[in-house]
């Protein structure tokens, strides 16, 4: 599905990634650990074209590294950013339609789907996003996001700052994601639903991947947790 | 007293309306680019001469529709093969394109056109009185006027505000990247909103080129006010931008119909003023004689006491 080989990024002067190397197969879950400023982030936006990437990433059996970030997004990766950044003078239901690329046109996903998902956007569709609780605005990211009707998306840090019982909610929605054949690529800082919902798990630092296992090996591999992970 | 209020407001109103069709525009590309767009009112003259030159060939109507549209797609080129580019090396440079794209075509225009102003009159069909009271008379053309700006204010808030094209430009103009990112052409669409700025400014050159004058001095006369108008509406507010353009059309209207000085207001209490009064020439001026500088002195007090204007955010 996604092949990432020798990839560079820089901002300004400052070399961030530094040669990251990895691969994620059809339908697979593959999360993407590290401590905070590690260059997860980074990994994410250079595959997405939304900052200019150095080296090779194949996507599809195409090569994606150079185009740009909406006719990536065309080619079925689908993204969705820290921050929960959501389009807050529009209505819910407004965000969702605009995670769909043609109008009216939805694939694997409807707005019933997410709204089944979560019967809370359900509720609060045409409200501003911008007066959402943070769970809520995470979900319509997510949401967004599958509207587009992705093969892979990456997800970044759906579950910071979140309460436990919503930490689980994302989770729940995670793999509805891959039950339907999507594959995932998931950034986190934390263990807790990384390693419960992945099928593989890289370890992150310092601009290069250094650790790559399942999440029972990692659990298993204390020192790699103390040197890369915990904080 | 009646009659003079009601033909002020008609006329503010033409006036107002006309400013919000090149204000809008300026500030939809503004939110976008981060930078004023000095060359804005250089379309709205390019909308007058193409119009007067067409409508020797094609009639006025016809030339009403696509001198526009040419003057719309002049503006995407501009975006899509100079700004873009420009862009790179920060705003200031893409301010100093602007400015010098304004003397451009100001130049080009002279070169093609010559210094004069032209014969470009209201067309017939519109040219009789549209209604009569207490002696004064309302131009058939005005109302014309007054009717294409309100059918494009209508036309552009639908847009904006109702359609799926609107919600993804309002996106774009805050989330430019995560709007690409779920897979929509944001390149494509500030040129397009580029283009579609200044062929509403062109629209306003060809219904006001008759009125207010064909000539080379148009751009920089009328960009001035616009300038004013969007400062003081709220850079980046289309309501801002809106209140302000009715604003000031009214009261530079209002301005020139009250023929009223300041010892007429001390007259009503009973004071006068002989002519070897201290200060005299300042008592003596009249609503008219400072109307042209009155958006100027609102802007500065603006800037003074609200320096976001009247509806725009405080830069973070
Ligand atoms: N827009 C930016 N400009 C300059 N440096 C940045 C920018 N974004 C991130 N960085 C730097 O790049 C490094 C990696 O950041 P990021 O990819 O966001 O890390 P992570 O997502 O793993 O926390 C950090 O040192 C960060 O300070
Ligand atoms: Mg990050």
């Amino acid at each position: 599905m996604l092949e990432v080989r020798d990839l560079h990024a820089y901002y300004g002067k400052s070399h961030i990634l530094q040669g990251v190397n990895f691969e994620i197969g059809d339908g697979e879950i593959v999360s993407l650990l590290g401590r905070n400023g590690v260059g997860r982030s980074t990994t994410a936006k250079a595959i997405m074209g939304d900052v200019p990437p150095n080296g090779s990433i194949v996507f599809k059996g195409e090569e994606i590294a150079g185009l740009k970030p909406h006719q990536i997004a065309q080619r079925g990766l689908g993204y969705v950013p820290e921050n929960r950044d959501i389009f807050p003078a529009l209505t819910a239901r407004q965000n969702l339609l605009l995670g769909q690329k043609k109008a009216g046109k939805s694939g694997r996903w409807s707005m019933e789907d997410m709204f089944d998902l979560f019967p809370n956007l359900r509720e609060r569709a045409d409200v501003p996003g911008g007066v959402l609780s943070g769970g809520e605005q995470q979900m319509l990211t997510m949401c967004r996001t599958l509207m587009g009707d992705p093969d892979l998306v990456i997800v970044d840090e759906p579950t910071e700052g979140l309460a436990p019982r919503v930490v689980t909610q994302v989770g729940t929605l995670l793999e509805a994601i891959a039950a339907r054949g999507i594959s995932i690529l998931l950034v986190e800082q934390k263990l807790a639903i990384a390693l419960s919902i992945s099928h593989r798990v890289y370890v992150m630092g310092h601009g290069r991947i250094v650790y790559e296992g399942t999440p029972d090996e990692l659990r298993a591999n204390e020192q790699i947790r103390r040197e890369w992970l915990e904080v | 007293m009646f009659e003079l209020i009601l033909f002020s407001i008609l006329n503010g109103l033409v006036y107002g309306l006309l400013l919000f069709m090149l204000s809008s525009g300026l500030t939809l590309i503004f939110s976008m680019m981060g930078v004023l767009n000095f060359a804005h009112a250089s379309f709205y003259m390019l909308g007058a001469y193409f119009a007067f030159t067409m409508s020797g060939y094609i009639g006025f109507f016809p030339a009403l529709i696509i001198a526009p549209i040419i003057a719309g797609l002049l503006g995407a080129l501009v975006e899509r093969y100079g700004l873009r580019h420009v862009h790179r090396y920060g705003h200031v440079a893409e301010l100093i394109f602007t400015f010098g794209l304004a003397f451009l075509i100001e130049e080009v225009v002279q070169f093609f056109w010559g210094k004069q102003l032209q014969d470009y009159r209201v067309p017939e069909v519109l040219d009789f009185t549209f209604f009569e009271m207490f002696g004064n008379a309302f131009p058939a053309y005005k109302a014309f006027m007054l009717l294409v700006s309100i059918a494009i204010f209508v036309l552009l808030f639908a847009v904006l505000t109702r359609s799926r094209v609107g919600m993804i430009i309002q996106a774009a103009i805050t989330h430019p990247n995560i709007v690409a990112m779920l897979g929509h052409n944001v390149p494509f669409i500030f040129m397009a909103t580029f283009g579609v700025g200044s062929a509403l400014a062109a629209i306003a050159g060809v219904i006001a080129g008759p009125v207010l004058g064909t000539g080379p001095a148009m751009a920089f006369e009328l960009g001035t006010i616009v300038f004013v108008v969007v400062v003081f509406g709220g850079l980046g507010s289309l309501s801002g931008a809106f209140v302000a353009s009715i604003m000031i059309g009214l009261i530079q209207t209002v301005a020139v119909a009250l023929d009223v000085s300041v010892s007429d207001f001390f007259g009503l209490f009973g004071m006068s003023f002989s002519p070897d009064d201290f200060l005299v020439d300042v008592w003596t001026i009249t609503l008219p004689q400072i109307a042209p500088i009155i958006p100027y002195l609102m802007l500065v007090l603006m800037l003074i006491f609200r320096p976001q204007g009247l509806m725009g955010k405080r830069e973070s």
